[in-house]
């Protein structure tokens, strides 16, 4: 029973612990996902890394997971966060299952549900430091959007986060069209996810594809893209600049 | 109904396993104007009887848009049906806010029961003394519901409640297996049906509320000529026998438009609060 003991608490009650409770910074991230429409449904496309800061600390973060029956959702970002943002997803869907009534929440839902946590989070300055795509198939209808930390949300045909919305976006605005089949959109997004590839530096070299289609989801297991290096302009590159090496 | 020394608190139980404050809270609703409540596939429509206390008064509302896709119908203390229907919009505007697409019927007619469910088993408060018809769309189809001051809710392919309700079910239990789609029918066999309860009273849009709800229409009242219009074009085709009793009464229900008709002719029947 000393009063050393007592001098943390006091500590606690004085000052303010407001800070360590709210997120300040991302620690380990993802980068970019990929979302196309496609015939029959949606196709993510995202790497497994999780950086550390500038260190590509890990190499088999899952960052597609399915949502209930209908949907599927891709993050990017503050990976622990995305954790939180599943446990809430799942607690969702648990909570509508519970219901056992032939009603089921579906892609646009799920969507808005996000759009909502997100937003308040940010207007309470705790933000969940993540970009999303959530996309999803249900009677029929194909759904593809994305949320992010700020509460910035909307649908398209095809989405991405990140370095995808500067890198695959402009190949999805030439090369994207209506009823691509599901080889297609897989070449499709392969090639995103390549260039993400050379010219992301906290890209990895191994990637996962999902898919959602009426049947239901399909998170594939990963695998590795070919990458070509033996440019001339990569041989001797210091050819032209003295003094470097 | 008797008094009796266990009807006291909703919160004690006779020893028959009965709570009465629940089943007086029943009756209000049986006392309550009717209303009726029948659906097809894809539409539903609701139908009250809307007497006014007197002829300078107006009438009670009784019939209350929920939501585009939901509307309710009540029956006994309309304050108590007004405060619910309040509660039903507030659900109804949170799912969307939240979600972007409309509350399931079924699952808001549950809330609502539970929310019945508290008053009857808290001895500081007492059970709704509204019976509520709730009919509305979502994605399984069309649906109608009532809803109990007990807290039970069925679902329904036709229902009425309310004072001479029987007369309506006994109508509606020979003509429910044949509500097509055609939601004229529809209106129709509630109009039929409403007129049951009149027991011989002359039915004019003036002392019934007709709304509709169906697939690819939101929930709306009809206003007062299309209703009568209905009532015309179905009267004059004069399909259903129970109008005979219609003969003698005409009389007396022509004479309140004399006095109060202050120069408006189309207006049959025409209260002058709606003047």
């Amino acid at each position: 029973m000393n009063v050393a003991d007592s001098a943390p608490a006091m500590n606690n009650l004085l000052a303010s612990n407001a800070d360590s409770q709210r997120t300040l910074y991302p620690y380990v991230t993802g980068t970019s996902v990929v979302g196309i429409k496609y015939k029959d449904g949606i196709l993510l496309a995202a790497d497994m890394g999780g950086s550390y800061g500038s260190t590509l600390r890990y190499k088999t973060v899952e960052r597609l997971k399915s949502v209930g029956k209908h949907s599927i959702i891709g993050a990017s970002g503050e990976i622990s966060d995305f954790q939180e943002i599943m446990r809430y997803l799942d607690e969702l869907i648990l909570y509508d299952n519970m219901w056992d009534d032939g009603n089921s929440l579906g892609p646009k839902e799920v969507h808005n549900y996000l759009t909502r946590v997100m937003y308040n989070r940010r207007n309470k300055f705790n933000p969940l430091w993540n970009s999303l795509v959530l996309g999803g198939v249900k009677n029929g209808q194909k759904h593809l959007g994305t949320v992010n930390m700020i509460g910035v949300h909307y649908e398209d045909n095809h989405v991405a986060t990140g370095f995808g919305n500067h890198l695959a976006r402009p190949i999805l605005r030439d090369e994207w069209h209506e009823n691509l089949t599901f080889e297609e959109g897989v070449k499709l997004l392969e090639k995103c996810m390549r260039v993400l590839l050379y010219r992301d530096r906290s890209a990895v070299n191994k990637l996962q594809i999902a898919r959602i289609t009426e049947d239901g989801v399909a998170v594939f297991p990963p695998y590795s893209l070919k990458t070509f290096w033996n440019f001339n302009a990569f041989q001797n590159p210091t050819v032209g600049a003295e003094g470097s090496w | 109904m008797f008094r009796n020394q266990y009807d006291t608190d909703v919160t004690t139980w006779s020893p028959a396993g009965r709570l009465f404050q629940v089943e007086y809270a029943m009756e209000a609703v049986k006392q309550g104007s009717a209303a009726i409540g029948l659906r097809s596939k894809t539409h539903v429509v609701l139908a009250c009887v809307n007497k006014a206390s007197s002829e300078l008064s107006s009438h009670q509302k009784k019939i209350f848009k929920v939501d585009d896709h939901i509307g309710v119908a009540i029956a006994g203390l309309t304050a108590d049906g007004r405060v619910l229907s309040r509660y039903l919009r507030n659900e109804c505007i949170n799912y969307s806010y939240t979600y972007e697409s409309s509350l399931p019927v079924g699952r808001l007619v549950v809330q609502l029961a539970d929310k019945a469910q508290v008053c009857t088993q808290r001895s500081w408060k007492r059970p709704y003394g509204v019976g509520l018809l709730v009919g509305g769309l979502d994605e399984s189809g069309a649906h109608l519901y009532y809803n109990c001051p007990s807290g039970n809710y069925f679902e329904y392919q036709a229902f009425a409640i309310g004072s001479r309700s029987q007369a309506a079910k006994t109508y509606l239990e020979r003509k429910f297996e044949g509500f097509m789609d055609a939601r004229e029918d529809l209106i129709k066999d509630a109009l039929f049906a409403l007129r049951e309860t009149l027991q011989g009273e002359k039915l004019t849009s003036s002392i019934c509320t007709i709304a509709i709800v169906g697939v690819g229409e939101a929930f709306h009242i009809l206003d007062q000529e299309t209703v009568q219009a209905l009532i015309d074009e179905f009267e004059i085709v004069g399909e259903e026998p129970p109008a005979d009793e219609a003969a003698t009464p005409d009389q007396s229900s022509d004479a309140e438009p004399g006095p109060a008709d202050q120069g408006t002719p189309s207006d049959q029947g025409a209260t002058p609060m709606d003047i």
